[in-house]
């Protein structure tokens, strides 16, 4: 049966991983592939890089990051940020991505999409979506979460996989950083409408949360950054957690 | 030993490239017919679309090169497509070298979302490839069309119903998931290949 996946996402400026993270006794702790490595040791079955500075200069330092992932690690992994064009997919990709996540970019243009979809496969597109919960409504923003579009999050994730996303990303916003569980209610309806899998972002802050975001949210992934960066959760003490509550897991 | 990773217009071969470096072997990426023959195990990797794939190999001689090898060759994901007879993806003829078509993954129910994206288990693991260990290990797939069990099946797994996660015949050695990207258990089946 295939399995509910645990996804780290790494955020990273100039080639280092930038929250915080306090492992002890653990060396090269802001090394964004050693601590890729780590997460994939632990049982992680993919990885995020997010290119947070994606600047002219800090592109070809994270391109070189990317190639470096590549080599070392054996599980799979996306890269996003700053991804506007598909020379810049191209650059990825031939750097040894598996996957690419587009956000703004394909708001902004949506045929992005089709584009990416046609040249290399649905199944390396990633849309990931950033919402907001207002006046009753998912609403999409751009860069990051600081421009609204006031475009509706389940119209948006229903035309980006009509134009051949591969998987949805979507990012609570109104739950991102509170650390009191994933929107689950928001992740179910975009899992019982979609035919494509959909990732959760944005809310973890216990081992509850993941089994929620996945029994109730329905989500076929969940993604999550702090937890994991600051120890309070291991992946492997988390996955058996999960084992235990009936999720299928990769152990 | 000199190991070859056939080359076209696909995506992302280089990960073959990384995972053949970590296991000890500096393969050559190349779509030259005399290195593919004189090679002694060659990789067909794939990601990508059948048709235009397929398209390729033709303009470039590769169809008949790849057809004509008799050293271990494993083909990976549309790799493995590509080696059967026809695809739906595109409706496409193909290598003919396994004697089944490929077909698209159809939904029964909401939960099944296509592409097949993650880790699923192996079952049924026979043939060179695989050794005891890796029955019931999991793999990484992404893909959306699929090879049915045939004479060839060389392992199955479950998604939607079973199908063929792997095949063998002769010299030809396929898999529908991707060991470079499988983990340790995928590393266990790539150093089996390499030992064939």
């Amino acid at each position: 049966m295939l399995a509910k996946r645990i996804i780290p996402c790494l955020d990273v400026m100039d080639g280092v991983t930038v929250k915080g993270v306090n492992f002890i006794n653990f060396r090269d702790a802001g090394d964004a592939v050693e601590l890729g490595d780590r997460y994939s040791r632990e049982g992680a079955d993919e990885l995020v890089y997010l290119d947070i500075a994606a600047s002219h200069e800090g592109r070809k330092t994270f391109t070189d990051l990317v190639k470096n992932v590549a080599a070392r690690l054996n599980i799979p992994f996306t890269v996003g940020g700053g991804i506007n064009e598909m020379s810049d997919v191209d650059r990825l990709l031939n750097a040894g991505a598996d996957k690419v996540s587009v956000n703004s970019a394909a708001l902004r243009r949506p045929q992005l999409i089709e584009e990416i979809a046609a040249g290399f496969g649905s199944q390396v597109c990633v849309v990931a979506i950033d919402a907001n919960y207002e006046d009753g409504r998912w609403l999409c923003y751009l860069n990051g979460g600081r421009i609204p579009t006031g475009r509706d999050l389940f119209q948006w994730a229903a035309e980006a996989e009509e134009r051949g996303a591969g998987e949805i990303l979507f990012t609570s916003m109104t739950h991102d950083g509170v650390r009191g569980g994933y929107a689950n209610e928001a992740l179910s309806t975009l899992s019982e409408t979609l035919r494509i899998p959909v990732i959760a972002s944005g809310g973890a802050g216990t081992k509850e949360h993941f089994r929620d975001a996945f029994l109730r949210g329905k989500a076929d992934a969940a993604l999550a950054a702090g937890v994991f960066h600051f120890g309070e959760i291991s992946v492997g003490d988390l996955k058996a957690y999960l084992a235990q509550e009936g999720v299928n897991v990769r152990t | 030993m000199k190991v070859a990773i056939v080359k076209y217009n696909a995506g992302n071969i280089y990960s073959v490239d990384y995972a053949l470096r970590r296991l000890g072997v500096t393969p050559v990426v190349t779509d030259d017919a005399g290195e593919l023959l004189t090679a002694d195990k060659v990789i067909f990797p794939g990601v990508g679309e059948a048709h235009t794939t397929m398209r390729y190999l033709k303009e470039h001689g590769l169809e008949d090169v790849i057809r004509s090898l008799r050293q271990p060759l494993l083909g990976i994901c549309l790799g493995m497509q590509l080696m059967c007879r026809y695809s739906e993806e595109g409706g496409v003829d193909c290598l003919g070298i396994f004697d089944v078509d490929v077909k698209r993954f159809i939904p029964r129910k909401q939960a099944d979302k296509v592409p097949h994206t993650g880790w699923n288990t192996l079952t049924s693991v026979r043939g060179g490839l695989f050794d005891a260990a890796q029955e019931g290990r999991f793999v990484y797939f992404v893909h959306s069309y699929y090879v049915p069990e045939n004479v060839s099946t060389a392992a199955v797994t479950d998604y939607i119903h079973p199908f063929s996660a792997a095949l063998h015949k002769d010299n030809f050695y396929a898999t529908q998931f991707h060991p470079e990207k499988s983990g340790d258990t995928g590393e266990a089946i790539l150093k089996n290949f390499l030992k064939l």
